[in-house]
């Protein structure tokens, strides 16, 4: 049995694995995260996020990206949570 | 024939550009080193052909400066050579399917070959090529496998044009291509990657950060120290000396040309910090005192460049300079600025707003000393007790906080949200460390010598026709009133113009207290940025903007000052 959640990358936590399910930004915004490999269907593992309200740090295939907390927020992830 | 190589940033275009032109480039591991562009030439059977490297970019629909910049030159190109991370195929391969939309012949350099085995990547390279429809070559920047390869079939690339309507269809036809050539195996964590994931955490992060910083600082001095201690005042006394008292001898311990170039004795001795002579203070200046610093500095930073422990500082500092108008990518020219505030400048172009180019780039010019400036801090103030040069630097630190905290609220505009690549951490070869290392030194003495030797000569004929006097004079009430140091010192103040080392080289016949040495280091670490450093503040802020940011700077230096002054 899976159970899904979705929340925003900011809000995951830090080890957590999840599926981009949309960006809530405009073009601009999609088009600089689709460059980087960051676009909706894609795997992302959140690494860690530094304190008050810092970037956070995901990794998407076999790359680190960091990305600012409010660009971090317009991420919506479905996490894969394995019962 | 244009050959350009491009590719995402920090895939390592500038390393393959060195190998194939056999000139020397500067290459680091974080993205964007490269800001402008360099050209070589690579000999092609009997032809000389033009080989451009390009600043990365990940798509040709730019989404910055630098980005546009590659997209341009792409029409001027003949031939490009596409450079991929092998270890991250996917998001490259969308650069490369751009480009084979276009009607330009390329080929594939299927870079950092060697890292792909560690990750547990496997890539059909004839798949690939066979799915690209262009050749495909595995190389090894670092090493130069595959050079030879990759050169003999440039004349292969061609020009498939294959066209995709939307940006999604791209993706799906890369998600394809990749399912069919890449395997992945499982393998266990190095401890590259448990380093890695340390320095991601804020805690661990901070603490990597503050065991760096002092590291850093102590190799800097000891390997400095060092070269001076063993290898350069034993050859100045040893060697030197004699040679240069037989000259003085020669030219009838007096005259002319023997003030020129001897320069005055001090009870008939030559002292290296007095005398004025080129052949003296001149030649010591560069290479008793500053050329040790240099190495010391451009190997330690050189090797956090290469890396990759910048762009981590940078995730980790961005909070912080988000409070100075900036984000932490504006800490990578920062910490170059240590080394020379020059090429800092110019690295300054990786930011995407003109707001966070000005703020950096004159808080780089207040509160970040050059190489050539620390080495004769941490001589000359340094002799006095090492607190006092914590004070300077701990004085330029805090202004440069609270300049940048009064820029964040002054200047117009908004500062954009951090996004950036985070390269892996790599361990660069000794051969390359030092190949980058001989570079960056030569390249120093070649630019800093004639300016060193011209300001020592300046210095001397002013004090030899009594200019300085007249100077000292008229420039008393401030620098004695508010800074409470001898008129004297003015003249080094305004040989600061010229060059920084030399400034602080005038200051030490003056026999200043150690207060005063704070007050006159600082200030001239803060005041005007040298010549070379001006030069490139107007080229790359505009005449205006670096009139503005000289003003921030002079009135910083005033006040900063003043205050030691009244303080300690």
């Amino acid at each position: 049995m899976s159970q899904e959640t979705q929340l925003t990358l900011g809000r995951m936590e830090a080890g957590q694995t999840g599926t981009i399910i949309q960006i809530l930004g405009g073009r601009g915004l999609t088009q600089r995260l689709k460059a980087l490999g960051i676009r909706p269907g894609k795997k992302v593992t959140k690494i860690s996020s530094m304190l008050f309200r810092g970037p956070v740090t995901l990794r998407v295939n076999h790359t680190q990206v960091a990305l600012g907390f409010g660009m971090a927020n317009k991420i919506l992830i479905e996490i894969d949570k394995s019962a | 024939m244009k050959i350009l190589l491009m590719g995402n940033p920090n895939v390592g275009k500038s390393v393959l550009f060195s190998r194939l032109t056999c000139t020397r480039t500067i290459a680091s591991n974080y993205p964007g080193t490269t800001v402008g562009f360099t050209r070589g030439y690579l000999k092609l059977g009997e032809a000389q052909v033009e080989i451009i490297d390009v600043p990365g970019t990940y798509t040709l629909e730019p989404t910055s400066k630098a980005e546009q910049i590659a997209a341009e030159m792409l029409k001027e190109g003949d031939l490009v050579i596409d450079v991929v991370d092998a270890t991250n195929l996917e998001r490259n391969l969308n650069l490369t399917l751009q480009l084979l939309e276009r009607p330009v012949p390329v080929i594939v350099a299927l870079n950092m070959w060697d890292d792909v085995h560690h990750r547990g990547i496997n890539i059909d390279v004839a798949r690939l090529e066979e799915l690209l429809g262009v050749p495909v070559v595995p190389t090894v920047g670092v090493t130069g496998q595959g050079i030879r390869e990759l050169v003999s079939r440039l004349l292969e690339a061609a020009a498939p044009q294959v066209i995709y309507s939307s940006s999604d269809e791209r993706w799906a036809k890369i998600g394809d291509f990749v399912s069919q050539v890449q395997s992945l195996s499982h393998r266990h964590h190095t401890w590259r990657e448990v380093l890695e994931d340390a320095s991601n955490h804020p805690a661990g992060g901070a603490a990597i950060a503050l065991l760096v910083l002092v590291v850093t600082f102590f190799v800097i001095r000891l390997i400095g120290e060092g070269i001076i201690n063993y290898v350069t005042d034993p050859l100045f006394n040893w060697l030197w000396t004699p040679l240069l008292m037989k000259l003085s001898f020669a030219l009838g311990s007096g005259g002319f040309w023997h003030n020129i170039l001897v320069g005055r004795l001090i009870n008939g001795e030559i002292d290296y910090f007095q005398s004025l002579g080129l052949l003296s203070t001149g030649l010591y200046i560069e290479f008793g005192v500053v050329v040790p610093y240099i190495f010391a500095f451009y190997l330690v930073l050189g090797i956090l460049e290469d890396v990759g422990y910048l762009p981590r500082l940078a995730v980790l500092m961005d909070t912080l300079m988000h409070r100075l108008g900036l984000h932490g990518y504006a800490i990578i020219p920062t910490i170059l600025g240590f080394e020379c505030n020059v090429p800092a400048v110019m690295a300054t172009r990786i930011l995407e707003s003109r707001r966070e180019r000005f703020i950096a780039a004159t808080l780089i010019s207040i509160g970040v000393p050059c190489a050539a400036l620390q080495a004769m801090i941490i001589g000359l103030v340094g002799q006095q007790g090492m607190q006092y040069v914590a004070i300077v630097y701990g004085s330029l630190f805090v202004s440069w906080i609270i300049i940048g905290l009064i820029l964040n609220h002054t200047v117009k505009g908004f500062s954009p949200e951090l996004i950036m690549e985070i390269p892996p951490y790599r361990f660069p070869p000794w051969r390359v460390v030092g190949e980058k290392l001989w570079l960056r030194v030569s390249s120093f003495i070649k630019e800093a010598l004639p300016i060193v030797l011209g300001a020592v000569l300046v210095v001397n004929i002013l004090y030899t026709v009594g200019i300085f006097d007249f100077m000292a004079n008229i420039a008393a009430p401030i620098v004695s009133g508010l800074f409470g140091l001898p008129k004297e010192t003015v003249v080094a103040l305004a040989i600061g113009f010229l060059r920084k080392d030399v400034a602080v080289g005038m200051l030490a016949p003056l026999g200043l207290t150690a207060k005063q040495l704070v007050i006159s280091t600082t200030v001239l670490a803060m005041s005007f940025p040298c010549v070379a450093t001006f030069v490139v503040l107007a080229r790359e802020l505009g005449a205006r903007d670096m009139l503005k940011a000289t003003g921030i700077m002079i009135a910083a230096a005033l006040i900063v000052g003043s205050l030691l002054n009244l303080i300690m």
